[in-house]
């Protein structure tokens, strides 16, 4: 009985692809994947944006190896600046076709925010998603914090990345709301680039 | 509010006909929720027996229903949820703004994680949309 060649995984090649996906397939897949989220930590609300994030870092691991190899000049990032801006750019081109707009915190040196960059939209994983108000705060962008979080441990840039939601029209607090992503560093990202400067 | 009239209200039945979304866009509406709940009890029931006794073969029920005041437009789904909408006698397009919003439910009601079959509408996203759609 002659069975028929299927194609291993590995050894696909890993040029791009179609790379465009339906955005209500993808849409359901998230929902789904919110729900069962929710159903493993018996409704705890930090533990669902905790296990968003966890399964995001695995992805974020992955996806520094795959877009360096296909950005084909690329080099090794060194520099906290020109490695957010390659996540805010690079990155998320490929996985939401558009790139985020990257602003440093005024108050605190450590930290960087992503933002979209139409302020009147949400990030493409939240598009269909309404949180209530008794789940306080819950981003389901918590995923993408994750993948953040992921990519920069892998490139030697460890920081704490969490996802808030805050309301698109200041005056209506309790309208509709669009996700930053907040990275802070941890202090010895911070040293290292001082440390690195002169150079 | 266009020049042709508005929207009064919109309702939304799950498959069982039990009542899972009500929104009146007029103000100083005398019903309660259960009034809601009963109307749209008797609506359900109407629309079964229309089809039944409809002389053409296979036809489905109630689709519009007029009177001097206002007019209804109901669409039943392939899944047998229904929409239903009164406005004003002058108002375009009802049976378009029906599939709309049957649109907007697929997209931010079903797509929502938080949202359980069959269970009351309760998505922000949801109503702001519908008043975008409406107004």
């Amino acid at each position: 009985i002659m069975l028929p060649a299927t194609t291993n995984l590995w050894d696909k090649p890993l040029t791009k692809g179609r790379g465009e996906v339906s955005v209500s397939a993808y849409s359901f897949l998230f929902s789904e994947f919110v729900q069962y989220t929710r159903s493993r930590v018996n409704s705890d609300v930090n533990r669902i944006e905790e296990r968003l994030s966890d399964v995001g870092y695995q992805v974020g691991i992955r996806s520094l190896e795959l877009m360096t190899y296909r950005d084909k000049n690329h080099k090794r990032e060194t520099k906290i600046v020109s490695m957010l801006q390659f996540i805010s750019q690079v990155v998320w081109k490929n996985y939401f076709g558009v790139v985020a707009k990257l602003e440093q915190s005024r108050e605190n040196k450590d930290e960087y925010m992503l933002r979209m960059k139409e302020p009147e939209e949400d990030i493409v994983v939240n598009k269909f998603i309404s949180v209530p108000s008794d789940f306080g705060g819950l981003n389901c962008a918590a995923f993408v914090g994750g993948i953040v979080k992921g990519i920069l441990d892998c490139a030697d840039f460890p920081a704490k990345v969490t996802a808030h939601s805050v309301p698109i029209k200041r005056e209506d607090p309790k309208g509709l709301t669009t996700t930053v992503i907040l990275v802070k560093f941890h202090p010895e990202v911070l040293e290292r680039e001082e440390r690195v400067k002169g150079t | 509010m266009s020049k042709d009239g508005s929207i009064y209200s919109v309702l939304i039945l799950n498959k069982s006909g039990g009542l899972i979304y009500n929104r009146d866009f007029i103000p100083g509406n005398k019903f309660v929720a259960n009034d809601y709940v009963i109307l749209t009890g008797v609506f359900y029931g109407m629309y079964t027996i229309s089809a039944r006794y409809s002389p053409v073969e296979g036809s489905d029920g109630i689709q519009t229903l007029e009177t001097e005041d206002f007019k209804l437009q109901a669409l039943q789904t392939q899944t047998g949820m229904f929409f239903l909408l009164t406005a004003d006698l002058r108002y375009p397009g009802l049976p378009e703004k029906l599939q709309s919003i049957y649109e907007l439910y697929s997209d931010y009601v079903l797509k929502n994680p938080f949202y359980e079959m069959e269970q009351p509408i309760r998505c922000k996203k949801f109503d702001v949309l519908l008043s975008n759609l409406l107004f």
